[in-house]
């Protein structure tokens, strides 16, 4: 235990100051109010779907919990169900497998639903494309709010993205 | 080389493998052979042929002592069918069912339920059949899968997924259980599904690379290495030797950067958090550096047919040392944290055990292969340049539970960073890249490389004017998944979660 401890104060506060939101990412207009905004502030729950990514992208989605990027200290986190979610963070090409179970996850989330598509897949399909077996992009199965390039895009353009998300203009 | 009556021709390039035509009782006599002297069933995959008349063509890939033995069986053009091997190896199970879906090719009296196809293609559509159209697109379905019940007293079933509760890939778990228990995890998987090896059909050899770096994100380097291996032993080019040297010091930094992360999230799983915000720290810094370094941060794109795209920067080798140092000793010191905090070793001590007969019946191998005693590492039984020289430790544990994979994960770091010290002292002076030699039309060949998760295996065969005819691209992860449905037995439900983080096995590489 004293290791552990003592290791916790040598690490010290790791936390680096958070980017601002980008509106070149916006692909829909904000469609929420500024009075929601406000009172969203930050406080947002996000689900992420993979609806068929190559797992490069969750890779940096799992490097926004780590002590730099602390997004939970920003008030966001995720959550276990799309029921519980303000934003949906997807990922991948659409699987034709995953089409199905990614409209449903959407219509399950409540509303405002706001959507973000992650990656040069979630943007427009990426090198897989469009075929027997894949969509394509995300907005070829459900409305995109924003759309976050890269392959994958840093941790530091996911939450552009998502900030980009919940700001106002 | 003669085995069993079957002439094998060694395959062009480094590796030491080889290949042989053989009739269906050959290849039966063969798989037996390879199963009573301790060989291991490796890859499973089939082509269309009928454009050349000749068939349909089955390739079975075994790993035997003397390295990697391809055997090919040639099928009829009608009702194409084979012998059904997973009577031999179970672990053709899916691999059958998978080539059955992609290509109609069957294995008879086999397990017939679909594995890649979830009725959202028709079942008279076979995608990798060279005549099917891959842009046509049709309206899903919806599949009634025959999961195997478990019937009795108070037996119930969980269905989890496809969508998991974190952030995860998606598949689908279905338990059956009693009280806590786990009587029977039964997988359905093939949800991410993208019809990759239809996709590499007419890249050209250069493009196909980027393609094959993107079967499983977190093994790029491996998969890059695996396809420009196959690309380059086609025409036979000859890699420049730092290039080699940059390429093993990629994936080693790609076998630590995943480990790490591995480490902290099981550290969480068992409800140890300051695992978790250590090992993500360390990654992440780790992450930094490659992306300083290389221009990305999981190397993706940094290896190319013919060499590398990029090198080495001036002072790159010392930052790249003291990092290897101070990760060094903090990774000892959360060893040791890890290995006396009693919360934790209780979680993992005897957890989600694969017994080491069992690995050996499943054909596991890779990292969690070795922590359930199964000796292969393509580093140091079939070394490509520079692993020749490199004289790799295989990181052995018997015990087959969470902790023997953990305690595997940290010697694995140790091992890669001796390796990485290695390569920097002795990393030759010279070009990155070679041009790409021209491949004769309908040659192949097989890159076959030791990634972080296990053996990443590619068969490329070239087409006209330099394009791909077919590439197959097979994860370790296709033999593992099994295993952890053995794994799984008998433990309790909330184990899942740190049991499948201990196996840690790609989705995206398997379904293709």
């Amino acid at each position: 235990m004293y290791q552990l401890l003592k290791q916790i104060v040598k690490t010290g506060i790791k936390t680096e100051a958070p980017p601002m939101p980008d509106e070149g990412l916006r692909v829909t207009a904000q469609r929420l109010e500024k009075a929601m905004l406000d009172k969203l502030g930050r406080a947002l729950a996000i689900r992420h779907i993979d609806a068929g990514s190559c797992n490069g992208c969750e890779l940096e989605i799992h490097a926004l919990s780590n002590p730099y990027y602390n997004i939970e200290a920003l008030g966001i986190k995720f959550t276990a169900s799309p029921k519980h979610a303000d934003l949906l963070l997807v990922t991948g090409p659409v699987a034709k497998n995953m089409e199905f179970a990614l409209q449903r996850a959407y219509d399950c989330t409540p509303a405002p639903k706001l959507v973000v598509a992650v990656g040069d897949c979630g943007c427009n399909g990426g090198i897989f494309g469009e075929s027997y077996a894949s969509c394509g992009r995300v907005a070829n199965v459900i409305p995109v709010d924003v759309a976050v390039p890269g392959c994958p895009p840093t941790p530091q353009a996911l939450m552009v993205g998502i900030l980009t998300a919940i700001s106002g203009k | 080389m003669k085995l069993l009556d079957l002439d094998f021709v060694p395959l062009p390039g480094a590796l030491k493998a080889y290949r042989a035509s053989a009739d269906a009782a050959g290849l039966m006599a063969f798989a037996q052979a390879v199963k009573e002297s301790g060989g291991r069933f490796v890859a499973l995959w089939g082509s269309d042929e009928r454009d050349l008349k000749r068939g349909f063509t089955l390739h079975v890939a075994f790993g035997i002592e003397q390295g990697l033995a391809l055997l090919e069986l040639t099928l009829a053009a009608e009702a194409p069918e084979y012998p059904d091997l997973s009577e031999i190896f179970p672990a053709a199970n899916r691999l059958q069912r998978a080539t059955y879906d992609l290509l109609g090719v069957k294995a008879r009296g086999a397990d017939s339920r679909p594995w890649l196809r979830h009725a959202n293609w028709p079942a008279d559509f076979f995608p990798l059949r060279r005549d099917a159209d891959a842009s046509r697109q049709f309206p899903p379905g919806n599949e009634d899968y025959e999961f195997v019940r478990v019937e009795g007293d108070g037996v119930h079933e969980i269905p989890v997924g496809p969508i998991h509760a974190g952030i995860i890939e998606p598949g689908h778990f279905r338990f059956s259980i009693v009280g806590e228990k786990v009587l029977r995890l039964e997988q359905r998987l093939g949800w991410t599904h993208k019809g990759i090896e239809k996709r590499f059909e007419g890249l050209t050899l250069q493009h196909g690379a980027r393609l094959a770096g993107r079967v499983s994100g977190d093994s790029t380097v491996a998969y890059s290495w695996a396809y420009c291996l196959a690309a380059e032993s086609l025409g036979n080019t000859v890699v420049p030797a730092r290039a080699l040297f940059l390429r093993a010091l990629f994936l080693e930094r790609e076998r630590i950067a995943n480990h790490l992360g591995d480490l902290g999230y099981l550290g969480n799983d068992a409800a140890l958090a300051f695992g978790f915000s250590q090992f993500s720290r360390l990654k992440e810094d780790w992450l930094r550096l490659s992306g300083a370094l290389f221009g990305h941060r999981f190397m993706m794109d940094a290896i190319v047919p013919g060499g590398v795209a990029c090198d080495l920067p001036a002072g790159g080798a010392e930052k790249m040392l003291a990092q290897c140092d101070g990760l060094e000793s903090e990774v000892h010191l959360l060893k040791n944290i890890y290995d006396e905090h009693a919360g934790l070793q209780d979680r993992f001590l005897t957890t989600g055990r694969l017994a080491p007969e069992l690995a050996t019946l499943l054909s596991i191998g890779g990292l969690a292969g070795r922590a359930s005693s199964q000796a292969w590492d393509l580093r140091t039984q079939n070394p490509v340049p520079p692993y020749d020289r490199l004289e790799t430790q295989i990181v052995i544990q018997r015990n087959g539970d969470v902790a023997a994979r953990v305690a595997a994960r940290f010697e694995e770091i140790f091992e890669s960073l001796r390796l990485i010290r290695l390569l920097l002292k002795d990393m030759p002076a010279g070009e990155l890249a070679a041009t790409l030699a021209p491949a004769t039309e309908g040659s192949s060949a097989i890159g076959w490389i030791e990634g972080w998760r296990g053996d990443v295996l590619v068969s490329l065969t070239a087409g006209r004017d330099g394009a791909i005819r077919r590439c197959h691209c097979q994860d370790p992860s296709w033999l593992a998944w099994p295993a952890l449905e053995h794994a799984i037995m008998g433990n309790i439900v909330p184990d899942f979660p740190l049991i499948n983080k201990s196996f840690n096995l790609s989705y995206s590489g398997a379904d293709l």
